[in-house]
C-alpha cells in the first residue's frame, strides 16, 4: 500500500479541521476526493505535504509503511510526495530553469545519484514541457511570475513530470482553467499514469473527472469522508449536488 | 606639519589643525578655491560633527566611532609596496584603474594620465595644481557644505583624491575602476575628496570600490562631488566592503544636466557602520537618475543610506530602489527624501525599500518621503519589511529543496533585482559571485582589496548552482 490515513485529526490554531479521515491509496489508484467549500480538502493535501502551520493531533500517515510525521518536507518530496499547489506560489528572481534543476539534483542526492549533467536536464526539460505543450522558453522566466492562471497550472504539472513521484495530490487544479487548459493538464496526467505510482486528484467539480477518470471517489464533509465510491459517485453528485450528502448527515 | 598623535575626533581638534596647516592647506589652491576652503572651515566651526539631536542623524550614532583614537595624516605615509595593493582587477575586465591608499592617489610618478582622446585622470592634488580652472569650475559647488559638518570638513581639508574629467562629446572607452584601500599599522581617520566631471554628451563608466587591507580601524570621510553635463551619461558604482571595525561616511553629491542620465549603484556588501549620503541635483530638463541600493548586513554593522534628490526642473525622473537582508544584531536606515520644486511639473519620482530581516534582533527603520509642491506630478514610495516568504518557502521544501538551500535561494533572488541592474556584465558576474559568497558567510575581506585579485581565487563552490543555464 503507498499511502494509509488512520484515523487522522488535524487542524490549525487549536481549531480543528480534520476530524478522524481514513484513505488507504493502493500504487496505480486514481483517487479523487470532493466535497463543499471549506471541508478540509486542501487542509489534508497540506497536511500529507507536512506543511508545518498545521498540527496533527491524532492518527497517522503511512506513506509505502513509513510513519510521514517523522520527516521534513523536503524529505517528503524527496521519498516521492508531490503537491500540486491549487495557487501555485510566484518567485521572482528564481528562474524555472534553476529551480527545477536545484529540485532535479537534491531529489537525486537524496537517493544518491550524481546531480544530472547539464546536457541532460536541459534535454529532460524540454521533453516535459511537451507533455503540457509548454512552448514557451522557461528558462529566463522566473517561477510563475506574471504567469495566467492556466500557466502556473500547467507549469505544476511541468514541475510533477520533471520529478516523477510517487504520490501525486493535485490541489483543486481545475480551478480556473478554461476547457482547453483543462484538456492539457488532464492528457498530462494521464500520460504520467504508471502501475506504481499514484494520483489523489482533490476537486471541486465533476468536470475534471471526465478527462481524469478516477478508480475511486470519496467525499470529504466536515473534516471526514463520509462516502466512497466508483467513478459514479462523482456524476450522482452532480447531479443532486452537495446538499444530498449534508442531509444524509443529519 | 603632519599630526601623528592618536587623539579622539573633537571639532576642536581639526579647527585647531586647520589653522596650524592653513598655508600649506591653501599652498596649491586659487583664490576662489582658498575662499571655498576658508567658508568651509567657518562652517564645519558652527555645525561641528553631526549628532543624533541632527534630524538626519537621528538614527546614526558616530559617538562611539569619533570616540576611537585616529592618526591623520595631511601627508601620504610612506606608501606600502602600491604595486602590490594595485594588482586588482576584475577578471576579464578591461578597465583603467586608478588606486588610492588611505584616500591618496598612488602611483605619483604619472600623477595625471591625460589620454588622447581629452580625458584627464588621476590625483585631484595634480589636477589642482595644473588645471585650477577646471577644478575651480565645479569643485565645492556640489558639495554642500553649509548643512553638513562632515561635508565641510572635508572641504576645509581637501588636498587629494580622484580627479576624472571627460570632455564633451567624448565616450570613455572603458570603464575606470577607481579603488580606495585602507591599509596602515594603527587606527586612521582619512579624507578623501573626489571630483568628476563628465561633459555634454559625453560618457563615463565608474567602478568606486571601498576597500580594507586589514582589520585596523579606521574612519573615512570621504566626499564625491560628481557633474553631468547636459546629454551626458553615467554609469556609477560603489562597492563597500570593509572591515568590521570601519567607519564610512560617504557624500556623493550628483548635479545632473539637461537630459542627462545617471545610474548610480550602491553595494555594501560588509563595514562596521557605513553612511551613504546621496544627492542628486535636476540642474536641468529632462534628467533621469536612478539609484539602486543593496546592503547585506549582519552582526552588529550599521548601514544608513540617505538620499535626497532636488526634481528643481520639471520633466525630470527619478527611481530609488534600496533593498536590504539584516541578520543577527544589524541595523539599517533608509531615508529617501524626493524634492519636488513648484515649477518641476512633469516630475516622475519614485521610491522603493524592501528588507529582510532574518533575526528579531536585526532592524530598520526606512523612511521614504516625498515631498511635492507641483500637482502634475507622478510620485510614488512605498517600504517593506518581512521576513522570508513562507510560502514560497513551503512551495520549494515541497519540491524537495532543502530548507537552506531554499532560504539561500530566495535571498539571492530578492538581492538579485539589484545585481541585475549592473550593466557591465563582467562586473555583475563579480557581484552575483561576491553576494552568494556574503550570503553564505562565506566573503572575507581579502587580503589584497575586495575584488581580490592578485592571488587567483578559489572558484566559488555551491551547494546549489545559482547559475543560470
Amino acid at each position: 500500500m503507498l499511502l494509509q490515513i488512520k484515523n487522522l485529526h488535524a487542524g490549525i490554531n487549536g481549531k480543528e479541521i480534520l476530524r478522524g479521515v481514513n484513505l488507504e491509496v493502493n500504487q496505480g489508484e486514481v483517487h479523487a476526493i470532493m466535497g463543499p467549500n471549506g471541508t478540509g480538502k486542501s487542509t489534508l493535501a497540506s497536511v500529507i505535504a507536512g506543511r508545518e502551520v498545521f498540527d496533527v493531533t491524532a492518527g497517522e500517515i503511512l506513506y509505502q509503511g513509513k510513519n510521514l510525521q517523522k520527516l521534513s518536507i523536503e524529505d517528503r518530496a524527496r521519498e516521492g510526495i508531490f503537491l500540486g499547489f491549487q495557487y501555485p506560489v510566484e518567485i521572482p528572481g528564481v528562474s524555472i530553469t534553476n529551480f527545477m534543476r536545484t529540485a532535479v539534483n537534491e531529489v537525486r542526492k537524496y537517493k544518491g545519484l550524481d546531480p544530472l549533467p547539464g546536457g541532460d536536464f536541459l534535454r529532460l526539460m524540454e521533453e516535459k514541457k511537451k507533455l503540457v505543450e509548454i512552448t514557451s522558453n522557461l528558462t529566463n522566466r522566473s517561477v510563475n511570475e506574471g504567469f495566467s492562471g492556466g500557466e502556473k497550472k500547467k507549469n505544476e504539472i511541468f514541475q510533477m513530470a520533471m520529478l516523477e513521484p510517487m504520490l501525486a495530490i493535485l490541489d483543486e487544479t481545475d480551478s480556473g482553467l478554461d476547457i482547453d487548459a483543462l484538456r492539457i493538464v488532464a492528457n498530462g496526467v494521464n500520460k504520467l499514469r504508471r502501475p506504481d505510482n499514484a494520483f489523489v486528484v482533490i476537486t471541486h467539480y465533476q468536470r475534471l473527472l471526465d478527462y481524469i477518470v478516477p478508480d475511486f471517489v470519496h467525499v470529504l464533509f466536515e473534516g471526514k469522508i463520509v462516502k466512497s465510491g466508483g467513478k459514479e459517485l462523482a456524476l450522482e453528485l452532480e447531479e443532486k449536488g452537495y446538499d444530498w450528502i449534508k442531509k444524509e448527515q443529519e | 606639519m603632519q599630526s601623528e598623535t592618536k587623539e579622539i575626533l573633537t571639532a576642536q581638534r581639526f579647527i585647531d589643525l586647520f589653522e596650524q596647516n592653513r598655508s600649506f592647506l591653501e599652498m596649491n589652491d586659487t583664490v576662489k578655491l582658498a575662499k571655498i576652503r576658508e567658508d568651509a572651515m567657518a562652517s564645519f566651526v558652527r555645525l561641528g560633527f553631526p549628532d543624533t539631536g541632527m534630524e538626519t542623524w537621528r538614527l546614526t550614532n558616530l559617538e562611539e566611532s569619533l570616540g576611537r583614537g585616529y592618526d591623520y595624516n595631511l601627508r601620504p605615509l610612506p606608501e606600502v609596496d602600491a604595486q602590490k595593493v594595485f594588482r586588482c582587477n576584475i577578471p576579464h575586465l578591461d578597465t583603467a584603474v586608478i588606486g588610492q591608499l588611505n584616500g591618496w592617489y598612488v602611483s605619483k610618478d604619472v600623477p595625471l594620465m591625460e589620454l588622447g582622446n581629452g580625458i584627464i585622470m588621476g590625483s585631484l592634488e595634480e589636477a589642482r595644481k595644473k588645471y585650477p580652472l577646471i577644478v575651480e569650475k565645479y569643485f565645492g559647488t556640489m558639495a554642500d557644505d553649509a548643512d553638513e559638518g562632515l561635508t565641510a570638513l572635508n572641504t576645509s581639508f581637501a588636498q587629494d583624491g580622484v580627479f576624472i574629467y571627460v570632455p564633451d562629446n567624448v565616450k570613455s572607452p572603458k570603464p575606470v575602476q577607481l579603488i580606495n584601500v585602507i591599509h596602515h599599522d594603527a587606527n586612521l581617520f582619512l579624507q578623501s575628496r573626489n571630483l568628476i566631471v563628465v561633459g555634454n554628451n559625453a560618457k563615463l563608466s565608474l567602478v568606486h570600490c571601498d576597500d580594507s587591507y586589514n582589520h585596523q580601524a579606521s574612519f573615512s570621510n570621504i566626499v564625491t562631488e560628481v557633474h553631468v553635463g547636459d546629454h551626458g551619461v553615467l554609469d556609477h558604482y560603489k562597492l563597500q566592503n570593509l572591515n568590521n571595525n570601519s567607519t564610512l561616511i560617504s557624500s556623493v553629491f550628483f548635479r545632473l544636466g539637461a537630459a542627462a542620465t545617471l545610474d548610480s549603484h550602491y553595494i555594501s556588501l560588509n563595514g562596521g557602520l557605513l553612511r551613504n549620503n546621496i544627492r542628486v541635483l535636476f540642474n536641468g530638463l529632462h534628467g533621469t537618475a536612478s539609484i539602486f541600493g543593496l546592503y547585506l548586513m549582519d552582526r552588529k554593522q550599521h548601514v544608513d543610506n540617505h538620499v535626497y534628490i532636488d526634481h528643481a526642473f520639471p520633466d525630470c525622473t527619478s527611481n530609488e530602489t534600496f533593498k536590504g537582508i539584516l541578520d543577527e544584531y544589524a541595523h539599517a536606515i533608509f531615508n529617501g527624501h524626493v524634492l519636488v520644486r513648484r515649477d518641476a511639473t512633469k516630475t516622475d519620482a519614485r521610491q522603493s525599500n524592501k528588507n529582510i530581516l532574518l533575526t528579531d534582533t536585526a532592524r530598520v527603520n526606512s523612511k521614504p518621503f516625498l515631498e511635492i509642491y507641483n500637482d502634475d506630478v507622478k510620485c510614488s514610495h512605498g517600504s517593506t519589511t518581512g521576513q522570508l516568504d513562507q510560502e514560497s518557502m513551503f512551495y520549494m521544501r515541497q519540491r524537495g529543496i532543502g530548507e537552506e538551500t531554499a532560504r539561500m535561494l530566495l535571498m539571492f533572488a530578492f538581492a538579485d533585482e539589484i545585481v541585475t541592474k549592473i550593466a557591465i556584465p563582467q562586473l555583475r558576474q563579480r557581484i552575483e559571485d561576491m553576494v552568494k559568497k556574503r550570503l553564505q558567510g562565506e566573503l572575507q575581506i581579502c587580503e589584497q582589496c575586495v575584488l581580490h585579485c592578485s592571488t587567483p581565487e578559489h572558484p566559488v563552490e555551491f551547494q546549489i548552482d545559482l547559475t543560470k543555464i
